[in-house]
């Protein structure tokens, strides 16, 4: 039990501090500005041309194949070097890596990881949030294609997007975790139409809607068997609920140790109860950090989590909302008279407890998976 | 980075499971029974658990190294307190790091630590409290020893130009007050305190250190607090009916019980890195990597406990379920060593910003 670097570890972040230090695009600390969603693609790619993205994920699609405990170094020396978080898209990989075939996995994973190509996710719908399978976008064969018709919400990165991965149904006939299929669908074409839907912290550029109108999609793009849809999205919802996937870690403690810094410089005027707001959000987002090395640590045998990804959402949003809330408590005079940021890191905090799946929804998946507690 | 248990960790664990659900209480009533107790007492003796942090060579000169790291020690106390066991553990092992970094054999069997009033600090006394110093009266110092279910005396310190060293203070009958498995003792009227020989002045660092192992052990024995109450409370919810249903089925109580498992694994994690911090890192760092784990599971453990009589309703506000003996026990653990606000306060001056945060305590 050893919390502490390996000799190989200790190198390694040896190496990539060295790197951090003429590398930091200096961009804001967390997607509370449309700066940030302009410079992320370049920061992806830059990281990744590094060999310093991917680290946990094979070779064979782009990645380092270093034990999944290497995420952690590298989140902690992005913070360290105040440098952006890396870009959160392992649920997208995992989906892709479980369910595609050779084709799909060699044509679309390599400009995924490396950033070149630009990802969005389709599948919640206006009336299928938490409900999902209640999903009504429709996938129509027609030759060696597939035609997609149908209105997607809530879609994260749908105007820097090339690609989306669409749920839809094929067989409208089957019960209705059943017809549902997954495709890889160019955001590059006429009938696509992704329109931008602005967030409570006034950010345009992060979350969208997208309408198909007979957008086309090759058959041969299908992500997974017709039907195997829904598998699909349990894998890859399961994997957007895990904060080592995600890497928000470093976005938080990014958050924090500005906030630490500002009062440290700027003393005056601070109640205790906002430094007890203060102390509370580096506190969770340590325990955060150390949780994400426990269950990572846990990869080394092999033990891949499944409802337990639920547990890390709950956590995770404890902890962007302690962060949340410690923005707003020491940011009480900047938002009147500076700017928004505060506010704005505040306001974005509260998605966390949505996006992925609500807490209710998680809460009963940990009551009824984990506790074994009974079905209503 | 490897936080996994080695396999003689994962032993060392299951045993003191064994030990804590054989011979522990399984209900209220057991409290009473003095020869369960005594016999948990005796497993616990022999197998050495309470001299962990004793030094590892007998002969060694202070500071020397302790038989087994802060990680297995915090293992024991996560099963003793989830089993409610009813042995001394805790003051014992505060007691033997002690008397390791002062350089001095070890005391009486049972022996515990005196602590202030609040439970904050160990109790610490200036030179003029010592018999001779005076007028020659013994004084009795103020302060209560935790843990203390046999401690016939407790170490306190005495505040010298070179340091703290260390003093025993005779005890009096243990009292059952609050923790129902760990009696407090209470130096007995009349019997001063006597420095401990040979014992090696303490620095502020030997002192930070060990508040930090204390504050590792303490978040352990909320982590199993909370485990064993998480464990109560689902048993009940899967076998009491109301309106014609489990009430583990309706989704306002299994939200709740849903929380009370989360906030019990974020404190799994971090109490897991503060018993490695305890004897891995600096002792500054130590102290606050353990004073935000303190902080974390002192909060979850109170509304982990509360959660579990919440779920056994009428029957959880009744002397007879077990729901309250550990919200009890974790309100001690709680405050051995201080609880959310002290460890809050630690955390952020450790942060550079302690001067402003006298308002946190």
């Amino acid at each position: 039990m050893d919390f502490g670097d390996s000799p190989a570890e200790a190198s390694f972040r040896g190496r990539l501090r060295g790197w951090l230090a003429g590398h930091n695009p200096g961009l804001p600390a967390s997607p509370t500005s449309d700066e940030y969603w302009a410079g992320q693609a370049a920061w992806h790619q830059a990281l990744y041309d590094a060999g310093f993205f991917g680290l946990s994920w094979s070779s064979e699609i782009g990645g380092r194949g270093l034990p999944a405990v290497y995420e952690v170094i590298l989140d902690e020396e992005l913070v360290r070097a105040g440098a952006p978080p890396r870009p959160g898209i392992g649920y997208l990989v995992q989906g892709i890596v479980r369910h595609g075939d050779e084709q799909v996995r060699r044509r679309f994973l390599p400009g995924l990881v490396s950033g070149r190509e630009r990802w969005c996710q389709g599948f919640s719908e206006p009336d299928a949030g938490s409900d999902l399978a209640a999903l009504r976008t429709r996938a129509t064969r027609d030759g060696d294609e597939y035609l997609i018709s149908g209105h997607k919400i809530w879609t994260s990165y749908s105007d820097e997007a090339d690609w989306c991965l669409v749920l839809a149904r094929t067989d409208p006939d089957a019960p209705r975790h059943k017809g549902i299929s997954a495709f890889i669908v160019s955001m590059h074409q006429p009938g696509v139409e992704q329109r931008p839907l602005p967030m409570i912290n006034g950010v345009t550029r992060e979350f969208g809607q997208v309408s198909f109108d007979d957008a086309r999609v090759p058959a041969a793009s299908m992500v997974g068997a017709p039907g195997e849809g829904w598998r699909l999205a349990m894998t890859v919802v399961s994997h957007e609920r895990e904060p080592g996937e995600l890497g928000y870690v470093a976005r938080y403690a990014k958050v924090v140790n500005g906030l630490v810094a500002r009062v440290r410089e700027q003393p005056a005027r601070r109640s205790p109860e906002d430094l007890r707001d203060l102390a509370w959000a580096v506190v969770e987002t340590e325990m955060l950090r150390l949780h994400v090395c426990r269950r990572l640590s846990d990869r080394l045998d092999g033990v891949s989590h499944g409802p337990e990804g639920s547990v890390d959402k709950l956590l995770m949003t404890a902890t962007d909302q302690a962060v949340g809330h410690a923005a707003l408590a020491i940011g009480r005079t900047s938002h009147a008279v500076a700017d928004e940021t505060d506010l704005n890191v505040y306001l974005y905090s509260r998605a966390q407890s949505v996006m992925g799946g609500t807490s209710q929804i998680q809460r009963t998946l940990v009551a009824t998976r984990i506790l074994g507690l009974p079905a209503e | 980075m490897d936080v996994r248990l080695s396999a003689e960790q994962q032993a060392l664990r299951d045993s003191a499971a064994r030990a804590a659900a054989r011979l522990g209480p399984s209900t209220v009533a057991d409290l009473d029974d003095q020869q369960r107790a005594a016999a948990l007492d005796a497993v616990i003796g022999s197998a050495g658990w309470r001299e962990l942090r004793a030094a590892a060579d007998a002969e060694a000169s202070a500071g020397s190294p302790p038989l087994a790291s802060a990680v297995e020690v915090a293992l024991v106390a996560e099963e003793l307190a989830r089993g409610l066991a009813d042995a001394p553990f805790l003051g014992p092992t505060l007691a033997a790091e002690l008397r390791r970094r002062a350089g001095v054999a070890a005391g009486s069997v049972a022996e515990t630590v005196l602590f202030l009033d609040d439970l904050s600090g160990p109790a610490t006394m200036d030179a003029t409290a010592l018999p001779g110093e005076a007028d020659g009266h013994p004084v009795t110092p103020a302060g209560v020893a935790v843990d203390a279910r046999y401690a016939p005396a407790a170490l306190a310190l005495v505040a010298t130009a070179e340091g703290a060293l260390l003093a025993s203070v005779p005890l009096g009958e243990p009292a059952r007050r609050g923790d129902l498995t760990r009696p407090f003792g209470f130096p007995a009227a009349g019997a001063g305190p006597a420095l401990v020989p040979g014992a090696r002045p303490l620095d502020p660092d030997d002192l930070g250190a060990w508040t930090a192992l204390g504050l590792a052990l303490t978040c352990a024995e909320l982590v199993g607090a909370m485990r064993g109450a998480v464990r109560l409370a689902r048993e009940y919810a899967t076998a009491r009916r109301q309106y014609g249903r489990l009430i583990g089925s309706f989704q306002a109580v299994q939200h709740l019980l849903a929380d009370a498992h989360v906030a019990t694994e974020g404190a799994r994690s971090i109490a897991l890195h503060a018993a490695w911090a305890a004897d891995a890192l600096p002792p500054g760092a130590a102290l606050a990597a353990c004073a935000a784990a303190k902080a974390y599971c002192a909060r979850a453990a109170r509304g982990v406990c509360e959660t579990a009589i919440q779920v056994h309703g009428g029957i959880g506000n009744t002397w007879e379920c077990l729901a309250h003996v550990y919200l009890r026990r974790a309100i001690v653990s709680a405050d051995v060593l201080g609880g959310v606000g002290p460890s809050l306060q630690r955390v952020l001056e450790h942060k550079g910003i302690g001067d402003l945060t006298r308002g946190l305590r």
